[in-house]
């Protein structure tokens, strides 16, 4: 039954398609030969392609809904539960036996529907596979041995090597942001603003003292921290779409200035001429050098998601969690949300300015242009669509972001659009993203407070 | 009562405005030590607007509230931010269950702990062995909470799964697990059926007598509130219409108008 209807949908939706589609696919004016061509046959594509797109968008919805409404159960006769109860509310003393005889008996009865425990929720089957101890060993080596022997693969070329460093670069970054929104909630769309930090800082140095890629990076680091504390301080009382509001608001400042402040920064043709890291002053060839920071950004790859990975099971990951979860009982848990949205910021900005200083010494050149919001986007989406608050969810995002493009260069003028496609797609479908982030499971074995 | 110490919680003439509107007009409250003590009224009545001020959530426009933690010097508590509060000793609930929805249990109430530990960044990320010992015992003193509380079988589960009145029982642990000398808890039995409620009186009861917190509720079923409470305030409109052990309030004339609206004379 419910097919015919989806088939009838999907039909009437094809046809007006084919419709609207009509004056641009099918009626072409040859105005050479002063012909009309009609081109029927891509009325017929454009039916057959509308025809299904719609009816595999409907069978998936559908198929999303039930499985929706089945784990909504619980809430539904909670819900139901209270409706129940509502009646015995402010029943003063005369009404007491009234509320306590005939209306707590009837919520009784929901009741029973609501203490049945709800099945628990399915886990992600990427997260079955790392639990997996047998399999994850020899994954982690298969990987670690695939990550070391790339770039001398015969196969790979500079540029392979080039793109693979690039998508780690967004790695990096994709975790730092992914501190800031997946584990603080904060959404923040300026984050491109202090990776500009972080590489301006490297070139500036450099230009001016002639300070070398090794100490510009915990530099570089550093000023992305103080400006993010510097930023965070006003801003941070703002919630949602405000706080979003201004963070892009400062992205765009920090790109103008940089664009326009020619003494300073040298405006849009940028600085160029900055060293790629240095190796006990050992000379490399480009290709050496490629592989050189390739293996850098492994390092630091590797480095970030340390360190996230503790901070998020540390105590303040946990503040910062509950802050996104719900920022008044937070607070009345006795969280100093100023606090703990600070640390967020500061922290995410260090990793924005780290990554900046290898940006720098990676592409040897910066202009304001490789700074623009639409950087802060991307970054956003590897996150977003990896799975916010997971960092296996933000290391598979940032890759199929990056390495998608580039290897499907055919497409490139079809990339912003099969861009907004998929994540349009992603927010309905699957708005958890490609990884759900997981929390960490405690074991009590013998008694009270054994954790294993 | 007994009048000899200081109470735990004393507020004097305790008014909030919002713009026009008198939400509390000059209220006094004191809280005992070792007490139950219910705040009850009518709906709009102002109480929940009375813990938000209590607990720094609002700014009272006027008045002052003052705590005087066991073993410890009398402290004012006006313009303290609620985290301050919190660290004060003054934990709370709430109306609408406020809980951590993508956090499990255990999780929900080591958050508790946070206010007394103090780990920071670069603790959690060298991961030092004071650090794993005090990891160690938020885990511990959580657990223990939730063994109290009867919620020790769940702890992994995520909070959004348990059933309405384990949330509510959740949200007391987490309360607990800051170590308040008194508890704030903001209509614990609403959509709670009588075995539930009987078994949060029981809880209430032992927190009170074991663990020695004292215990500020607002709460609409009359039951528990009669047989729990050492003390009742009634509030209507914003002001205190009456105060007094659960027998005077059953039968002061005040109070029954206030529920059941006047009878018009012809």
């Amino acid at each position: 039954m419910p097919a015919i209807a989806h088939i009838r949908q999907s039909l009437i939706i094809a046809l007006w398609f084919m419709f609207l589609t009509f004056p641009i696919l099918v009626v072409r004016v040859n105005t050479i030969e002063n012909i009309i061509e009609w081109r029927w046959l891509n009325m017929m594509y454009v039916g057959a392609g509308s025809f299904l797109g719609s009816f595999a968008w409907r069978y998936f919805l559908g198929r999303r809904e039930r499985s929706a409404s089945r784990n909504a159960v619980p809430a539904g006769t909670r819900q139901l539960a209270a409706v129940a109860v509502g009646p015995g509310y402010d029943v003063g003393p005369a009404g007491i036996a009234l509320a306590g005889g005939v209306e707590t008996g009837r919520s009784g009865g929901v009741e029973e529907k609501v203490s049945t425990p709800p099945a628990p929720p399915a886990k992600p089957w990427l997260h079955r596979l790392m639990d997996d101890r047998k399999l994850r060993r020899p994954l982690l080596l298969i990987l670690a041995a695939a990550g070391t022997i790339f770039p001398f693969l015969p196969f790979t070329s500079t540029y392979q090597i080039n793109i693979v460093t690039n998508a780690l670069l967004y790695v990096m970054l994709g975790l730092g942001l992914n501190i800031v929104v997946g584990l603080a909630g904060l959404l923040h769309l300026g984050y491109v603003a202090f990776y500009a930090v972080g590489a301006y800082s490297y070139a500036l140095l450099y230009h001016h003292f002639g300070i070398g890629f090794w100490t510009a990076l915990p530099l570089g680091a550093l000023l992305a921290t103080l400006f993010g504390i510097a930023l965070g301080f006003p801003i941070l009382r703002l919630r949602g779409d405000y706080l979003a509001i201004v963070t892009l608001g400062f992205a765009e400042i920090t790109r103008l200035v940089l664009e326009n402040w020619n003494e300073f920064s040298f405006g849009p043709s940028g600085i160029a001429g900055i060293p790629r890291p240095g190796l006990f002053g050992w000379e490399m060839d480009l290709h050496g050098a490629t592989i050189y920071i390739y293996f850098l950004m492994i390092f630091l790859c590797l480095l970030t998601i340390f360190v996230v990975n503790r901070l998020q099971n540390s105590r303040i990951g946990r503040a910062w969690v509950a802050l996104r979860e719900d920022e008044t009982a937070c607070e009345a848990m006795g969280v100093n949300p100023t606090a703990a949205k600070l640390t967020a910021f500061a922290l995410g900005s260090t990793w924005a300015g780290l990554a900046g200083v290898v940006f720098a010494a990676k592409t040897t050149f910066v202009n304001p242009a490789s700074f623009t919001f639409l950087e802060s986007a991307m970054i956003l989406s590897i996150v977003v669509l990896g799975g916010m608050g997971s960092i296996l969810g933000v290391i598979i995002g940032a890759f199929v972001l990056i390495l998608t493009p580039e290897y499907l260069r055919a497409f490139s003028e079809y990339r912003m659009l099969l861009f907004g496609l998929i994540m349009v797609m992603m927010m309905i479908f699957r708005p958890q993203g490609i990884v759900s982030g997981v929390r960490r499971i405690y074991e009590f074995h013998r008694g009270p407070g054994e954790q294993r | 009562m007994n009048a000899v110490t200081e109470p735990l919680l004393n507020v004097q003439t305790l008014t909030m405005n919002f713009g026009g509107l008198r939400a509390l007009d000059q209220v006094s409250l004191q809280v005992q030590p070792g007490e139950v003590v219910a705040l009850i009224g009518p709906n709009g009545a102002g109480k929940t607007t009375f813990f938000n001020c209590v607990t720094g959530i609002y700014r009272p426009s006027g008045g002052d509230v003052f705590v005087t933690p066991p073993g410890k010097k009398r402290r004012r508590l006006n313009g303290l931010k609620t985290h301050q509060v919190t660290a004060s000793g003054l934990a709370r609930t709430f109306q609408n269950i406020r809980l951590f929805q993508e956090m499990t249990v255990l999780e929900n109430v080591m958050i508790g702990r946070h206010c007394r530990t103090r780990a920071g960044v670069l603790g959690a990320v060298l991961r030092d062995p004071q650090t794993r010992r005090e990891e160690r015992d938020i885990v511990e003193r959580s657990y223990t909470i939730l063994e109290k509380i009867g919620l020790a079988g769940e702890v992994n589960e995520l909070a959004k799964n348990l059933p309405y009145g384990d949330q509510r029982r959740l949200e007391i642990a987490r309360a607990m697990a800051t170590e308040p000398f008194l508890l704030l808890l903001d209509e614990p039995a609403a959509g709670m059926n009588p075995r539930e409620t009987d078994a949060l009186e029981a809880l209430i009861r032992r927190i009170c007598d074991e663990e020695g917190i004292a215990v500020l509720l607002i709460e609409h079923d009359m039951r528990i509130v009669m047989s729990i409470s050492n003390r009742i305030y009634v509030l209507d409109y914003g002001k205190k219409i009456a105060a007094g052990t659960a027998a005077e309030i059953w039968e002061n004339p005040v109070v029954i108008k206030a529920y059941l609206g006047e009878e018009t004379e012809e």
